[in-house]
Order: structure tokens, then sequence, then C-alpha cells
């Protein structure tokens, strides 16, 4: 039975790497970016080590039991404690040898990790309970922008993270591209990413940080440099005036609720910081940090009623009449 | 299972004295869980010192004076307290007497003392980290002179009822009188923080 | 100087057989009834009582278990909110660290180190019984809040902010915080007793190299939480005064700071978990010698893992905090010092592994067990090898891996031997013997359930799925391997089923035990099971580490205690010479009061720091009734 055990978790073990094969966009086995592909060697490495190690302690076990015993007279028998003596000592100077490497290898990964890139693009990632408020920051004040829950980078150049925690402690971690690093109130921590391919890689909150620790995820679009170019100069700009009469009366209802207290539009007069900048709000692929896919109705459904669908968030229900969440909805979702 | 009797017992004492007692060791283990906690509160000390750019934060230092009288009068304290144990050792019960209400006295003298020290920080537990922090420490070695004396007071009272003449009761005497020696020694370093390390 | 004999100075020596034997037990025994139970200072009677109690808290840390299970079964499931799925895995974390590992550990070491020591009390008795107390206090203290929906919702490890004042209202934070103080001051207690009776209580000949293994890894344990606690007691006192007086500790704003928290709370957190771990290590030495049916082999190299294991505890701490930002370089030298704990947990598999392969297998469950243990906390400890390398830890820490790390080793390293413990064991405990068809069943079910429920949660953490989320969105692909662990968990929870079965069933009418039923070698099978009220009716002389192999045809024992007095044999540190006949304390309503007053002081002051002032009143009180002489022959000297 021990056998069939073993062979269960052998194949078990196996899984580890293959599960690798198949495609996730938050994964540390799908890996796009060059510290995530560096990490991905170094576990799958240490991972298979391992599983030696643990197969040939397992193999030792089966044999322990299962060895024939005739003529054996009672033991302890000073030859047989001889040699158990030298088996013992032997593979504890394997072990020594292993982790003496594991440090080694770990050590040598840790500082390559670390070494950033020259030409770098610096972003302020700030975590608040339970969102993500993204800075671009740059030499020249006037092309700064902020915007939410989604980070934009070109791909193959690395790109520089200022995390800061505004509340309490979050972490950033986007597996497919690097390992992660928390976002600890009072202190700064930084991060490099650099994404090998383009695509849309999916991160999430790491440290518990309260109710919707769960719904704090964040998007790293990975783009061309044009495309990224080309992105980060219509977010400059201030949010479009709107054409539809529907939108138009949705902005005045935007701004005469409480919703401009919190949120940011540039181009009007909303400029709340507790709750995220909502400029190009309608260019974003989710709101409320992953939760939806930004549409129309799902902007709608949130502002109705934001805490059926993520208790415990930081925005209250602002009780609005049935047109004038159409039009706020509306106005949100024109805001490309 | 048979039994075979290999040894007799019967000339023990009835108690051991000293590193003999389980008490002893049972106030040395009790010793070593305060002597940790003591260090860690002084690391929590240091390392928000080593994070401060300025130290201590929007504060004088404390005033030198409670704190050094404070001092004077532990160390002083030290004498008697060594003595008590060797008059315990001897189990001579009119000098252990004479001794408990010295050292009651000596107890409460640092108390009085203390009273002053606390305003002497020149800041309140409330105002910034190095406030709570120095308060920590002085409020942690403050209930550790409070039980010892309550420890001190009963033990004198104990000695001078009908149960004192007893070598169990010279054994406490000594306990005691061993924790004194700590909460004392516990102080020094305390004292260096809270005082000097703040002038540096 | 000692007091002339009295006439009532009766020797054990002087009377015969069964009249010896009720002279002890008139002297030792704990009267029937209520009073006797409130008052009793037996440490069997406290021991069972833990160890029933702590497994009390298994079931329902387990039950909380499998709610988060279900709940996690399927992408945004509805059974479970936020805020109670956050306090769920609060409570069950806290509930399976703080009052099931540590205390069950310690309540099977209050029951057995005596008994293998040969003494006739723990040291401190009375001491023992608040012990008790605090502990039943602190963990009703937990569960009726939880019942209110007051429980902790901050993870068990509660790092500020988030359970500091700003951000974690109302008094869930408090209860946590207070909770761990009375589990602290219990293990204290506890600590403090082990090491006394360890060092002072020895048989007469026991000397260093004479002390089974299970007493090594509790003496190594004792000095872990009496150098370990401190630190956690700092930590929750110094937040619940940033929460009740405003102090700022953990305030940046103000010169504290938050990584401040997370280096007390771990440099008595990582050492916890040897806490845990090195008793079960102790059991397994022990346990495989009647089972090998030789000698374990590689003594002293048990001895020295143990020891190492506990000063290594010291210098890990940091492996916690791996993505917190601290330094690379320190951070490498927590990789060194993490991974060099293989080093001591190695030699002890080698050494078990050398034991079973020279010795003759007997496989009841107890072996089972250790079987078990073999296979499950080997993959454990090797993933804590991976998650000690920094650039690792940095793609799994706060993931499911990390989860199923710690269940591994957790449930695989420290309950397995624990549950073939309690078989192996049972029969001094009740003196009946446990099922083995059910036994078997028990392992069977768990060994299988256990790996099939956290195995896949290895995958789930590298495929990106963080811990602590109470729901996660159905296009993220870790739904088919959270109903496979889900599932799986109703095997283990169906094994743990079994088991108790076996326990309940078998403490009514198991087969009536031996003394020694597993003809094992050490000394508490040299005594009836269970044992009488005194232990021995005399007192072991030992002169091996195996002294019921070594001298099978009769026990060397010493005479000459007095039977009218509780008395018991206090020995040198080193070599076990008989050096007085000490005194141990009766039975006393003291240590019930004074938990009492003290469990009322530490929850009035949750809510205002006044408490403490006038709450330790009855608490001084209570510990002068305790001390004061009542002029019993346990006073004489
Ligand atoms: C009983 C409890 C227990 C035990 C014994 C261990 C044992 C070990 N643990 Fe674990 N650990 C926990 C309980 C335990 N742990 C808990 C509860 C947490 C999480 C807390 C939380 O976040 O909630 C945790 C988390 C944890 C982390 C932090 C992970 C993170 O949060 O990101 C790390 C990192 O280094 C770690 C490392 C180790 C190591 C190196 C060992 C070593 O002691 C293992 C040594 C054993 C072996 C290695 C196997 C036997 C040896 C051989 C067969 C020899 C051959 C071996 C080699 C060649 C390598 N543990
Ligand atoms: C010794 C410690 C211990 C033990 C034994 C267990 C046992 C179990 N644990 Fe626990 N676990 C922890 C310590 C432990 N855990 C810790 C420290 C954490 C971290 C908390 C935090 O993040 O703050 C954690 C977190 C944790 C999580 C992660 C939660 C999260 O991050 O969101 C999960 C999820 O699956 C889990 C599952 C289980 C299961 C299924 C068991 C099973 O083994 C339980 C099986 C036992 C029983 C089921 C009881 C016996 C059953 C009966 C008597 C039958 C009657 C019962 C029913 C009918 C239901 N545990
Ligand atoms: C008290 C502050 C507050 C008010 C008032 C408020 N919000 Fe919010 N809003 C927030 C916060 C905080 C979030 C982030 C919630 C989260 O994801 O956890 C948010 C998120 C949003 C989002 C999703 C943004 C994104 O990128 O994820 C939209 C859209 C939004 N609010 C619209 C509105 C509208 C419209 C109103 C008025 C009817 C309004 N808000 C009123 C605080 C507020
Ligand atoms: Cu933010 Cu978890
Ligand atoms: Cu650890």
């Amino acid at each position: 039975m021990i056998r069939a055990l073993s062979k269960i978790c052998l194949s078990a073990m196996l899984a580890v790497p293959l599960a690798a094969c198949g495609s996730n966009w938050q994964s540390a086995l799908d890996v796009h970016g060059t510290s995530a592909i560096s990490l991905k060697h170094l576990i799958l490495l240490i991972v298979a080590v391992c599983s030696v190690v643990w197969m040939l302690v397992m193999v030792a076990l089966i044999w322990a039991l299962w060895h024939r015993r005739e003529g054996l007279s009672t033991p302890p028998q000073p030859g047989r404690e001889r040699r158990m003596t030298i088996a013992v000592i032997g593979a504890v100077i394997v072990t020594a040898v292993i982790i003496g490497t594991f440090t080694i290898m770990s050590f040598f990964a840790t500082r390559s990790l670390s070494v950033a890139g020259q030409d770098e693009l610096t972003i302020r990632v700030r975590g608040l309970q339970w969102w993500w408020g993204i800075e671009y920051l740059g030499p020249d004040p006037s092309r700064r922008f902020e915007t939410a829950n989604e980070i934009h980078i070109p791909v193959g150049r690395s790109v520089h993270l200022k995390l800061e925690g505004l509340d309490v402690i979050h972490s950033f971690w986007v597996p497919s591209l690097a390992g992660k690093q928390d976002l600890i109130p009072g202190r700064s921590n930084e991060l490099t990413i650099r994404a090998e391919q383009p695509g849309v890689y999916r991160g999430q909150c790491a440290e518990y940080c309260g109710m919707q620790h769960a719904h704090m995820a964040l998007l790293v679009i990975a783009e061309s440099q044009d495309d990224f170019d080309k992105w980060a100069n219509a977010e400059r700009n201030a949010a479009a005036q709107p054409v539809e009469e529907e939108a138009a009366a949705g902005m005045q209802t935007f701004l005469t609720k409480p919703c401009a207290a919190c949120h940011t539009i540039r181009g009007t007069i909303a400029a709340g910081t507790t709750g995220p900048d909502l400029t190009h709000v309608g260019s974003r692929r989710t709101i409320a940090a992953g939760l939806f896919e930004t549409t129309r109705g799902s902007l709608a459904a949130w502002i109705a009623d934001p805490q059926t669908i993520k208790p415990g968030n930081n925005m209250p229900m602002v009780p609005l009449a049935p047109e004038e969440l159409r039009d706020v909805s509306a106005y949100l979702a024109s805001l490309k | 299972m048979r039994e075979r009797i290999v040894l007799d017992l019967r000339k023990l004492p009835l108690h051991g004295m000293g590193t003999q007692s389980a008490t002893w060791w049972g106030t040395l283990a009790f010793m070593l869980i305060e002597g940790t906690g003591f260090a860690l509160a002084i690391a929590v000390y240091l390392y928000l010192m080593s994070l401060a750019t300025t130290w201590p934060i929007d504060a004088p230092p404390p005033d030198l004076l409670p704190g050094t009288l404070v001092t004077l009068i532990l160390l002083v304290s030290l004498v008697p307290n060594i003595l008590i144990s060797r008059w315990a050792e001897q189990q001579d019960l009119r000098k252990v007497r004479i001794g408990l209400v010295v050292m009651s006295i000596l107890g409460i003298a640092p108390l009085i003392v203390r009273v002053f020290e606390f305003p002497a920080l020149r800041i309140s537990w409330d105002t910034n980290a190095y406030g709570s922090v120095v308060w920590l420490l002085l409020g942690l070695h403050t209930t550790h002179i409070i039980t010892d004396l309550a420890d001190t007071l009963v033990l004198a009272a104990l000695m001078f009822t009908r149960h004192a003449q007893n070598a169990r009761r010279f054994g406490d005497v000594q306990d005691n009188a061993m924790y004194w020696n700590f909460v004392v020694a516990a102080w020094l370093p305390i004292y260096g923080c809270i005082y000097w390390l703040a002038r540096l | 100087m000692n007091m002339p004999a009295k006439a009532s100075d009766t020797r054990d020596i002087d009377i015969q057989g069964s009249c010896l034997t009720e002279a002890l037990t008139e002297t030792w025994k704990t009267p029937p009834g209520i009073w006797g139970a409130l008052t009793t200072v037996d440490h069997k009677i406290i021991g069972r009582r833990y160890i029933f109690t702590a497994f009390v808290f298994l079931v329902l840390g387990g039950v909380l278990a499998v709610l988060m299970r279900i709940q996690l079964a399927q992408p945004e499931a509805r059974l479970l909110g936020p805020d109670r799925y956050n306090q769920i895995f609060t409570m069950h974390g806290a509930n399976m660290m703080f009052l099931f590992a540590v205390p069950v550990m310690e309540a099977v070491a209050v029951y057995l180190v005596p008994l293998m020591v040969g003494t006739r009390n723990i040291a401190f008795p009375r001491l023992n019984a608040f012990s008790y107390w605090i502990y039943l206090a602190g963990g009703a203290l937990l569960w009726i809040a939880f019942a209110l929906d007051m429980g902790p919702d901050v993870g068990w490890f509660a790092y500020v902010p988030l359970s500091g004042p700003q951000y974690a209202a109302g008094k869930r934070a408090d209860i946590w915080a207070q909770m761990i103080t009375f589990t602290e001051v219990s293990a204290l207690a506890v600590a403090v007793e082990m090491v006394v009776t360890v060092f002072k209580q020895r048989a007469p000949g026991m000397t260093l190299d004479r002390i089974p293994v299970f007493v090594w890894a509790m003496l190594v344990t004792s000095f872990l939480i009496i150098m370990a606690m401190p630190a956690i007691m700092v930590a929750s006192t110094s937040l619940i005064l940033d929460r009740l007086v405003g102090t700022h500790f953990f305030n940046p704003a103000e010169g504290g700071d938050v990584l401040l928290w997370q280096h007390l709370f771990w440099f008595f957190g990582h050492p916890e978990v040897y806490i845990i771990f090195l008793p079960a290590a102790g059991m397994v030495s022990t346990m495989i010698e009647p089972f090998a049916r030789r000698p374990a082999f590689g003594y002293l190299g048990l001895v020295m893992a143990l020891i190492a294991t506990g000063i290594l505890a010291f210098g890990l701490w940091v492996h916690h905090m791996f993505v917190a930002g601290l330094p690379r370089l320190g951070e490498s030298f927590f990789t060194a010092s993490s991974m060099a704990i293989a080093i001591p947990a190695g030699i002890q598999i080698f050494c078990w592994l050398a034991t079973l392969w020279d010795g003759r297998p007997v496989f009841k469950t107890p072996l089972l067990f250790i079987i078990g243990f073999f296979v499950t906390f080997v993959i454990g400890g090797l993933t804590g090898v991976m998650v000690a390398s920094v650039p690792f830890d940095t793609q799994v820490h706060d993931t499911y891996f990390v989860v199923a790390h710690f269940h591994y080793v957790l449930v695989g390293g420290a309950v397995f031997p624990l549950l073939g413990a309690i078989h192996y064991w049972f029969p001094k405990l009740t003196g009946r013997m446990m099922s083995e068809t059910l036994g078997q069943w028990s392992f069977w079910l768990i060994i299988t359930g256990f790996n099939a429920t956290f195995f896949p949660m290895h995958i789930l953490g590298l495929e990106g799925m963080p811990r602590r989320i109470y729901t996660y969105q159905p296009d993220l692909p870790w739904h088919a391997l959270n109903v496979f662990a889900s599932l799986s968990s109703i095997v283990l929870t169906a094994g743990f089923l079994v088991f108790f079965i076996n326990v309940i069933r078998s403490a009514w009418a198991g087969d009536v035990a031996s003394d020694n039923p597993w003809d094992a070698a050490t000394l508490e099978w040299a005594t009836s099971s269970p044992p009488p009220s005194f232990n021995f009716a005399m007192i072991p002389v030992v002169n091996s580490l195996h002294p019921l192999w070594d001298c099978r045809d009769a026990l060397a024992v010493a005479k000459g205690l007095r039977t009218d007095r509780r008395e018991l044999v206090v020995t040198s540190l080193n070599t076990a010479e008989p050096q007085a006949r000490e005194a141990s304390p009766r039975n006393s309503i003291w240590p019930l009061l004074t938990a009492i007053a003290t469990s009322i002081m530490l929850i009035w002051s949750i809510f205002t720091p006044w408490a403490v002032v006038w709450g330790s009143i009855p608490i001084a009180i209570a510990l002068i009734g305790w001390f004061w002489p009542k002029g019993t022959p346990e006073d004489e000297a």
C-alpha cells in the first residue's frame, strides 16, 4: 500500500512541471517577464532536486521496512551500527551539499534580479483598500498622469515601480512578470518588471489587507512602444466633453452628486482623491479592481449598489434615480 | 513488575536549599522569561532609534535627577539584599526579619522617586513612538519593582508568624533576594538607554 | 536543620503491599466530586483535561476549515461573505496554533513527562492547575467572541496597521491580542514546570544520557517557549497600548514602524512552529523503539538535532518577511540559516530510518502514523527549503503554496505523530487499548484525505492563487483543483471522525490494558495503566536509557519516603543523585481563583487601562492565599 501511495504522490509531484504547460494569465508557471522566466527556471530546478530527495527518502523507507531480516540476531550489533553511522553521516553530507548549492543559487538569482535596466520608465503604484492608484512619473511634471488598476508598459523595457502602501500593507504581484513585493505604509519599496511578450497579465494583491483582499486585482498590459506611446498620450489628455445628450446629463449628475468629492475627472471640477481617477475609466478593461469588464451595464450595476457587489469597499451607495443612473453610466462609459 | 530495593532515601533532608530546591530553579526560569522581555523591550527602543532621523523625537532628553536617584537607591539596596540572602542561608530568623523590613523600605523608596521619574521623561506616551517606548521601558520595570515589593511585604509578614522557623521559608527569602538582584540588574541597561542613549 | 521526625512520620519502608498503596492513596488522592475536580493538582488529571480540551479545539477549528473548503469549492460562492470568511480563517489559524497545536503538545507532556522521569507529580503542580484554567479561559474568550460576531478578522499574525487602531474598529483585534496573552501565560507556566521537572525531579540515576528523547524534546521546547513567547507578549501588549491608550509603536506617522510588528511577531512565530514540531519529533523518537523492537539509533545525534533546531530557530524569523523589502544581503543570511535547519531535520529522519532498517517493525497503528509522518513531513520540509530561497519565495509567498507547506509540516509533521502518540499512550491514559481495526481505517483515510486535500494547493499557489481570499473569479483556472481539494477534505474529515469514534468507543469498551502492552522501555510503562495518583509506589532507580528492557526481572527502586506527606525525590541536575525528599503541594482551590481573577483583569483591560490597577488587587489576594502556608505536613522542612 505504501508503494501505491508513493506512486500517487510521485505522479502528483510530476504534475507540478506539467501544469506549466497550461495557459493562465496569472501564473508563476506561465511566464512572460524577464524575472519571472528566470524565477521559473530556478523554481523548476529546486522542485526537481527536492522531488528526487523525497523519492530517495521514500525508497530508503520502503527498504528499511521490508528488506529481508532472516538470520539477524537481536540488535544492536556493532558492525551494523557502524554501517548505519556511516550511512547517516553520508546522507547528512549530501544534505549539506544540496542546501549549500541552493543557498548560493538563491543568492545569485536574487542579485541578478535586482539589477535594474538603464532606460527606465518609472511608475508609482499606490495600494489602497481595495484598489490600485497608478501614477506615471517622469522628469517633466506636465507629462505625468494618473490612472487606476491598470498599468501599460512597453514590451522589452525595464519598468521601475515605486510601491507605496497608503493605508495598510498590500503586495504587488503579477506572477507572469515578476515576483511580489509589499507596499508598506511609511516605507517605499521598489520593483522592476519587464515583459518579453505583448499580452495582458493579471495581478492580484498578495498581502491580506482586510475585507476585500480577494478583489484587489490589476492588469498589466504590455504592448509595443508605439501603442504604449499612443495610450500614454491619450491618458495625458483631460476627459473628453460629452457629446451625447445622455452623457452630458450624466456629467452634470456626476458633478452635483457626492461622486465628485471622491473621484477626479480631469477637465471637470471633480477632483476627489478618495477613489480611483476616472478621467479615462471607459477605456480601462475592468472596473473595481478587476471585478468586472468595463461596460455600460457593469458601470451602472456598480454605481447602483457597490456594497452588494463588493461588500465593505470604500465607495458608498449614492442614491440615484433610474435615469440619473443611466446618464452617469453613459457618461463614464464615454470617458475613453 | 517486581521490585528490587537498591537505594535508601531515609536520610535525605526534607528540603534542599539553593540550587537543590525546585523553587530556586523556578525563580531562575521566570527571571529568564522576564529578562528576555526586558531585552526585547530594549531591542524595540534601539530599533526605533535606528529608524528615527533625530533621537529623541521632538523632545528634550529626560531629566537625569530622578532616574539617577532611583539607580542609586537600587544599587544601595543590593548591600542589605546580599546580606539578607546570607542570613537566610544561616537561618538566622532575627536578622532575616530586620533585613526584610529594610528591604521593604528599600522597595518603596524607588517607587516614590519613580513617581517623579515619569514626568521627568518630558514626553508623554501618546506624543510619538519615542515617548511610547520610554514609557514602556519605565512601566515594565516599575511593575517588576511593584511585584517584588509585594512579595517582600508578604514574606516579611510571614516571617513574623509561626511559619517562619522553617528551611523552606528561608529558601523563599533567598529566592526573593535573588529576584531583587535581577530587578536591579535589569534596571542598569534600561537606565543607560533611557537617560544616556538619548543624550548621544 | 531538619525538624525532628514527628509521630506521624510514616515511611514506605515500614509498610507492605496494599497497606502502602492505601497510605499513599490517602495522601495523594483527588477527592471525588466537583470540589475534587476544581482543586486537583494531579498532573495526570490536569494533563488528560488539557488533552481533551485541545482536541475539542481541533474539532472546532476543523469544522471552520471544512466551511472554508466548501466556500472555496466554487468560484464566487456565496456561502460565506468576506466578513465571515475573514473571521473564519483567522479563527482557524489562531485556534489551531494557539489553542490546539501548542497546548496539545504541552498537554501530552504534562501527562507523560513526570511519569517518564519517574516522579510523583510535576514541579509546581498548582501552577499547572492554574495554567489549565487560564488556557480554558483564553479559549472560551476567543470562541465566545466569535459566536457574538466579535471574532478577530486580522489573520493569525494580525499584521499592523490592519490590526491597529485606525483600520480595526471594534474589539475584534483586542480579542485576538488578549487571547494571545492567555495562551502565552499558560504556555510559559507549563514551560517552567517542565524545565524544573526535568532538571530536578528525575528518578535517581537518570543521568543526562538516560533521559528519554521525548523528554529532551520537551526540555528544548520549554526553553523555546521561555525565550520566544516574551516577544509576542511585548508585541501584543504594545498593540493593545496603541489601540487603547494611543501609543505609537506601529504608527509610521509618529516615528513608529510597521515592520517592527513583523519582526516581533516572527521572532516568536518561527520558534513557535518548532514548539509544535519538536515535541512531535520527540514522540517519534520514543515511539519508534517499541515498534522497531530496538533502541532508537543515534541517541546523541537525535538529542543534538533537537538542541540545534532549538538554537537555529531564533535565527530564521526574517524568512517570513522576504517580500517586505528588507536589504537583500541580509535576507540571504536568513536563506542560509533556514536551509541549515534541513541538517538537524535530516539527521533525525536518517536516524529513524536506520532504526527501522535495523529493527523488526511491528505494523501497529502508531507505526503507521510514523510512516505517514515520514511520507508527508519530508514533503513539507522540502517545500520549507524551497520557500527559504528568497527568489523562490517572491513567487509563492502568501499563496496556497505556503498554505500547502505549513499544513504538510503541521499536520504531517506534528498531528500525525500526535495521533500515533494517542494510540500509543491511550492505555496509559485510560487503562484501555484503542481498536486496531478502527485505527488502521482512520490512518488510511487521514493520509489519503490529507495528501489529496493539500497537495493540489502547491500547484494552486504556483498558478497564482493567493491565500486568504474568500472567493475567486471564474476566469481564473483554479476551480478544478479547488473542488478536488474540497472533496478530498471530506475523506480527511471522515478519517478524523473514525479516529474520534475509536477514542470514544475504546475509552468505554476497549480491551483492558496491561501495565506495558507494547513492551516498551521507558518508565511510564513501569506503573499501572492508568497510573495511581502517586504514579509510583516506590521511586524507580534508573541505570540505563531503556530501564524496562535492560533489567527485565525486577525494577530497581528506592525506599524511604514518607507516606503521610506528599513527598518526591529531588535529584541533581547532571547525575541525578538524590538531594532531598521534597514536598509536593496539596490540592488547592487558589489556582482556580487566581485564574478567575486574572481572566477578569485581562478581559477588563481590553476596555480600560485602569483594569490593570484595580484588577491586580484580587490577583494579589488570590496569590497570597495560594502561597500562604497551611500547616500541612508539606510545609515541614
Ligand atoms: C510544524 C511546523 C513547521 C515546521 C516543522 C516548518 C519547517 C520549516 N519551514 Fe515552515 N512554516 C510553518 C510551519 C513549519 N515550518 C508555518 C505555520 C508557516 C506559515 C506561517 C504563515 O504564514 O501563516 C511556515 C512558513 C515558512 C516560511 C515562510 C514562507 C512564506 O510565508 O513565504 C519559510 C521560509 O523560509 C519556511 C521554511 C521552513 C523550513 C526551511 C523548515 C525546515 O525546518 C524543514 C526541515 C525539514 C526537511 C528539509 C525535511 C527532512 C530533511 C531531509 C529528508 C534531509 C534532506 C533534505 C535536503 C537535501 C534539503 N516556513
Ligand atoms: C495545526 C494547525 C492546523 C491544522 C491541524 C489545520 C487543519 C486544516 N486546515 Fe488549516 N491553517 C492553519 C493551521 C492548521 N490547519 C493555519 C495556521 C492557517 C493560516 C491562517 C491564516 O491565514 O491566518 C490555516 C489556513 C488554512 C486554509 C487557508 C485559508 C485561507 O488562506 O484563506 C485552509 C484552506 O483550505 C485550511 C484548511 C485546513 C483543513 C481542511 C484542515 C483539516 O486538516 C482539518 C481536519 C479536521 C477536522 C475536519 C476536524 C475533525 C472532524 C470531526 C470531528 C468530524 C466532524 C466535523 C464535521 C462534520 C465538519 N487551513
Ligand atoms: C466616499 C467616496 C466615494 C464616493 C462618494 C463615490 N465613490 Fe466611486 N469609488 C470610490 C472608491 C474608494 C472606489 C474604489 C472601490 C474599489 O474598487 O474597492 C470607487 C470606484 C468607482 C468606480 C470604479 C473605478 C475603477 O476604475 O475601478 C466607478 C466607476 C465609480 N467609483 C463611480 C462613482 C460614481 C458615479 C459615484 C457617484 C454616484 C461615486 N463613484 C461616488 C469612492 C467613492
Ligand atoms: Cu490589498 Cu490584499
Ligand atoms: Cu518560519
